[in-house]
This record gives structure tokens, sequence and C-alpha cells, in this order.
């Protein structure tokens, strides 16, 4: 039995690395996405641009342009003489946030006046449009709360908040994504390779072949499940090495663990992989139900869009998501430190996620063998 | 080029999407999916942030705060918690994301006129909600500052905030625009990029290759119907956005038709470049997932603002068509742009479209290796 399970994964890897494209696909892959995720993805909102219309040009105006600049959070491009200036710079999506003081903004506050600076922002994107506007509410508070204390000079500061961020006290977008790049990156290649695998022999007419020979179904599905478990293997210690080295993402917990939760997770994996050429008759229809099980898994997993925002019943239906479990588990290990004892009980559901997944596409694949 | 033998590869074509059902349906199952996913499961706004508090005060004021952080709305106070281990073991769970430590004296600071200490820990390993959480725990403390601190002082500066496109600030209204730019991304390519790969693999590529039909009509030919489906997407991508999720459409739309259609030709033939160069099925999807998938998702501004970009990264966004069709999308849906506004980004798509469909069109041999 062994001993044709090893031909046949010596026959998948010879076929999959025949096609010299292929072993590019495999590290190029993986970097292209750990790089994009490492730099691009980000919710960090700083340098916003900005346009400034200041009629009132005095001191008082330019102390609050120099405090909004310096805040960290606004790029000041353009000063503006005119509001159709401001409509055309928001219009074309120059700038996202616009600020007019009108004429007697400094006689006003000197008098002691309530006065009025005006914060137009274009509001497409709404994330960093709130984000903007809390920024720049915060600045013009801070200011007024400063001139206030000298013309009242009795506002004792009532709290003092202190914070901190634990884990990731920096709050580095890096941090949070590169690890769940690995849970990605594992999904995507191992399901497409597993399931355009077994559909291409179905296509090409070679799984006529196969199954003239003495091979079992059992034999047939480990010897195809088993090379592409080996290259998701290979992509995570790929991706591990190049965020550590390359994004200096902590990893405080313990390695071997990290290997084990991946072997578990890769059970669900190539089982939905197997599901899913059962299911196929052209590669075609592989890859497009391999899509379509994707992004939803990916998006309703937590990597991006926090879990208990969603809907209640979309909740429930996120345990029969393996990435949902893994993703907690390398987070855990990475930024956490966490080991066995806080994250048995997400390995615990996902090992019980994949034999299930795993027996039924058994099932289903010898039954179609057969 | 000969309209007849385009016309008869395209009929070719049909005929094979049509005796494959399934994947036909999952073309235009992957844009509604995907729609209803972003329009009710996904949201950007961060509330019920689960939140422990350990209150070592114990006293009305203490209280105060706590509830004054409860009716925010932001927060979800999970458990009182009597000792500092308890607060360990609630963030290392992640069960908790926010811990808010009251000290002793705190009333008794405040009623000596301050300062009083107020301890707050998040759960920094998702850096955006932690983020989106202070700036909610610090606009929640100084409210109730200030109301302890009765109406001695009175803010000098009225800052009055006005939001143009978008006043409301619902995230629907961004994301609804700029995912149909994306999910036509990923389907260009999905579509095609097996086309000329799957001939190649089956072998009918010599018999297309002895027939006299030419390059540009091959690709052409194989273009159309997908270019079909693609097109029908947008319309059901479209009409759920603005029908389902009463997203406003301001703009023009025989303009958003036709900008669509441009940025689809470019799409369609850069899967039919993916499909041409990788000659395997296997290759030419992966590569089109990460070609398609990657770029539209991640760097074509639809969630990722591109200003908060490294320089690099910005610079390489503007080879990306999805970038310019999503300002396109953005703009004729929430601003009412019209042509004038969006003239560069067309120009700019149409360029992408005729390059790609020269490349692929050099890099197509017809002969058999």
């Amino acid at each position: 039995m062994f001993e044709r399970i090893r031909h046949m994964i010596i026959k998948e890897f010879i076929q999959v690395f025949r096609d010299r494209r292929m072993k590019a696909v495999i590290f190029v892959v993986p970097l292209i996405q750990l790089m994009v995720f490492g730099y691009a993805v980000t919710m960090d909102v700083n340098s916003i641009p900005t346009a400034v219309y200041d009629l009132d040009k005095s001191y008082e105006s330019r102390e609050l342009l120099r405090r909004l600049e310096s805040s960290g959070y606004f790029d000041i491009l353009y000063f503006v003489e005119s509001p159709e200036a401001i409509k055309e710079l928001l219009d074309k999506g120059k700038v996202i946030i616009a600020i007019q003081m009108d004429r007697g903004f400094s006689a006003d506050i000197k008098k002691g006046m309530k006065t009025e600076v005006q914060i137009l922002l274009d509001g497409t994107d709404s994330n960093t449009a709130t984000i903007a506007m809390n920024y720049a509410s915060r600045v013009v508070a801070k200011y007024a709360a400063d001139i206030g204390m000298k013309h009242l000079s009795s506002f004792p500061a009532l709290l003092d908040v202190r914070t901190r961020a634990w884990y990731n006290p920096d709050l580095k977008s890096r941090n949070y994504n590169v690890p769940g790049v690995i849970a990605l990156m594992i999904m995507l290649i191992c399901l497409l390779l597993t399931s355009m695998a077994i559909v291409r022999e179905r296509e090409i007419g070679t799984m006529e072949q196969l199954m003239v020979t003495p091979i079992k179904p059992i034999e047939f599905i480990l010897g195809k499940t088993i090379p592409f478990a080996l290259i998701g293997f290979f992509d995570m210690f790929l991706v591990a090495v190049v965020g550590l080295s390359w994004f200096n993402i902590p990893i405080r917990g313990s390695i071997p663990l990290l290997t084990l939760s991946t072997a578990i997770y890769l059970l669900s994996v190539l089982g939905i992989g197997l599901f899913i050429s059962t299911i196929s008759k052209t590669q075609q229809q592989a890859l497009m139900a391999t899509f379509l099980f994707f992004a939803p898994a990916v998006l309703l997993s937590g990597f991006m869009f926090p879990i208990e925002n969603m809907p209640e019943i979309i909740q429930y239906g996120t345990y029969l998501n393996p990435l949902r479990y893994f993703l907690v588990i390398l987070r855990g290990i990475f930024l956490k430190g966490n080991g066995i004892n806080i994250l048995w009980p997400q390995m615990a559901a996902l090992l019980a996620l994949g034999i299930t997944v795993i027996t039924i596409s058994s099932l289903r694949f010898t039954k179609r063998l057969g | 080029m000969k309209l007849l033998r385009i016309k008869a590869i395209a009929k070719k074509e049909l005929v094979q999407i049509w005796r494959d059902p399934l994947s036909l349906a999952m073309a235009f199952l992957l844009p509604v999916i995907l729609l209803f996913i972003f329009g009710y499961a996904i949201t950007l706004d961060v509330n019920n942030l689960s939140t422990v508090v350990y209150d070592l005060d114990k006293s009305g004021m203490s209280r105060e705060l706590t509830a004054e952080l409860r009716e925010s709305g932001y927060f979800t106070i999970i458990d009182n918690v009597d000792a500092h281990g308890a607060i360990d073991e609630y963030l290392d769970s992640g069960k908790a994301r926010v811990a808010i430590t009251i000290p002793k004296d705190f009333s008794k600071d405040i009623k000596k006129g301050g300062p009083a200490q107020l301890q707050v820990i998040v759960d920094g390993s998702d850096s955006n909600t932690a983020t989106i959480a202070l700036g909610y725990i610090t606009a929640a403390t100084e409210l109730y500052a200030r109301r302890m601190n009765g109406n001695h002082i009175k803010s000098l500066i009225d800052p009055r905030v006005r939001v143009w496109y978008n006043p409301e600030l619902k995230s629907k209204n961004f994301i609804i625009p700029g995912l149909i730019a994306v999910i036509m991304s990923i389907i260009a390519a999905i579509l095609t990029s097996l086309t000329f790969a799957r001939e190649w693999e089956r072998g009918t590529m010599e018999q297309l290759i002895s027939t006299p039909v030419k390059t540009p009509e091959l690709i052409m030919g194989k273009l159309i119907p997908y270019f079909l489906i693609g097109f029908l997407d947008v319309v059901v991508s479209v009409f759920i956005g603005v029908f389902l999720f009463g997203v406003p459409l301001r703009g023009n739309v025989f303009l958003l038709m036709t900008l669509s259609s441009i940025f689809l030709f470019g799409g369609l033939s850069f899967g039919i470049l993916i499909s041409i160069v990788a000659k395997s099925q296997i290759v030419a999807s992966q590569v089109a997932m990460v070609a398609s998938y990657l770029p539209a998702f991640l760097l074509s501004g639809f969630m990722f603002s591109i200003f908060n970009m490294p320089k690099p990264l910005q610079i390489m966004t503007h080879i990306i068509p999805a970038r310019y069709f999503v300002s396109i999308l953005k703009g004729i849906f929430m601003k009412g742009s019209t042509f004038r506004f969006l003239a560069l980004e067309t120009f700019l798509l149409s360029v992408f479209g005729l390059i790609v469909f020269a490349l692929a069109n050099g890099k197509f041999k017809k002969k058999v290796e």
C-alpha cells in the first residue's frame, strides 16, 4: 500500500513541477501576497490630503493650521482662494478634507466670542471620513481648550486617561495581517491545486488509466493530497520566515505548535478541495467553485472584518469556517505567545471539522469512482 | 479581421459555455454572493466591543463612568472583574478586547478637582479595531469629564462639520460601488484565463490552428461571449446595489455602462493574456486569482486608501486598471460625476485594454510546438 502511495506522490510531484512556471507559482504567489498585505493593507489613516481656505489670514488661523499639520494626520496640499476651488478639489478627489476659516475668526477669539471653523469632508470613503472628522475635531477642541484656558485660567484637567495597547503596542496593521496571510495563502494554493489536479485527470482522460491500476481509492486520495499538503507546509514556512525577517513580525509562541496547527488546518482545506473535485467535471468548474468557497470564507473569517460585528445568524455560520479557527490560532501564536492551554478549544474544533470534511469527501469520492 | 470568422468562433465558444451550465450559473452567483456579504454581513463600523471593567473604587462616580461607556453603544460590558489576573485572562483568550481599570481613589480625586486616573488596555492585535476603540474611549471620557466639570468652560470654537456625497457616512455607500469594480476584475480574469489553456490541454487547439482563423479574430471571438456574461453581471450588480441596498446612483446610467464596457474589455483581454502565457489551466488559475483579486481588492482604493500606502506602492497602483474603475464607479454613483471629470480615467482604461489586447496578440504563437 505504501509503495503505491509513494509512487502516486512521486508522479504527482513530477506532474506539478514539470511545468517550470508552476515552481515560480509556488514561490512567487505567496511572497506577492505577503508583500501586498504587509505594505498595502492598512486602516491606519494618516497624511490625509487637505485643502485650506483661510479668509482670516491671522496669527490664530495659522496657529490652528500649524496644529493640524503637526498632528501628523493632515497633509495640507492646497491653499485656495475661493469656495469654488474647494468644490473642484473635492469633486476631483484631490483632497478628502477642506478647512475653511472666515474673516473675523481671530477677532472673535480675541473678544472671547464664539467663532466657527468649517470642515468639509468627502464622505465617499466613510471609514476614512469618520476618522478624519474625529482627528480634526479633536485638534480644534484642543486648540479651543488651550485658548479657553488662557482666558479663564481655571480649567483643571479632570481625567487623566492612560491607554495601553497590548500585544501590538504601536498598533501596526502589519502585525495583525501577516500571520493571517499564512492561512489565506495555504487555503488558496492547496484548494486550487487539489481540486484542479484531480479534475484534470478526469478532463484529459488519464483517470481511466489510473482506475485500471491496482490502486485503491484511499491510496489515490492520499497520493493526491499529500504532495499538496507538503507544498502547503513549505509555503507556511516561507511566509513565516520572510514575515519574521523582512517585516519583523514577532513570533512569541512555539513553532512546533504552529506546525501541528497547520497540519490540522490542512485536513479541512484538503477535504474541501477533494469535495470540490467531486462536484466538478471540468477545471473551469473547479476554479469557479473554489473561488465561490474561498471568497466568502475569507470575508467571513475575521481576517479583516471582526466577526462580532456581523449579524447573529452569520456569526453562527462562521463556526463552520476552518479559517476562523486557524486565524485565532495563528494570531495567538504570533502576537500573544499563546500556548496549547489557551488554544485547545480552537484546535479541537478545527480537528473535528477537518475529520468530518475529509470523511464526507472521501466517501463521496470513493462512491463516484466506483 | 473578418467578421464571419469572429462570429464563428464566438458561436463555438457560446455553445461550449452553454454546455457547461454549472460554470455559467456560478458566473452569476459569484457577484450576487459577494454583494450580499458586503451588503449585509460586513461592516467597518465598530460596535459592541466586549469590555471588562475592574472597578476598585466602587463609587457612584465610577459606576456613572461605566454607564457612560455602556450607553455610548460601542462597548458591551461582559464582566466586572475583581483581580488584575482576570484581565490578563480575558485579553489573552480574546474574550474581551478592552479592559478598563478604575483605581481606588477615582472619586476622591475627582472631588478634589482632579486629575483622576483611568487605565485603559486594548487588545492591539487587531490594530484597526483598537484604534477606533481608543477614539471612542477618549470621546466618552471627554464627555464625562465635561459633565463633571459642570459648565465651567465654554468652548470658544465651534467646529461645523459637513460631509459631502455621503452625509450619513454609510460604509455601504462607498463599498458597494467599489465592490462592483472588484467583482468585475475577478470575474473577467476567471472567465477567460482558462479559455486558451483549456484548448491546449485538451488538444483542440491544433484543430483551431489548422483553420484559416487569424489570431486577433480568435481572441475577439473568444472575448465576445464572455463580454456578454460580464456585462450582464454589471447590470445585475448595479441593480442589486441600487434597488436592494439603496445605494444612490446620482450619475448617468449610460455613462456607467459605457465605461464598464471599456473596463471589461481590458479585464477580459488580461485574462486571455494569462491563458496564452500560462498554457496549463492549473498555472493559469493560480496566476489569474492572484493577478486579479489581490490588486483589485487591495490596491485599487476600494477599501484601503491609496494615500496611506508607501510611495513605491502608490506609484504601482497607477498601472492597476481597477484603481481607475473604482474612482469612476464611486464618482458616478456618489458624486454624480459627468464625463468631464472622468475623461483621464477613461483614457487610461482604454489604453490599458488596447495594450493588453496587443500583447495577447503578440504572445500567441499559431503553431504546434
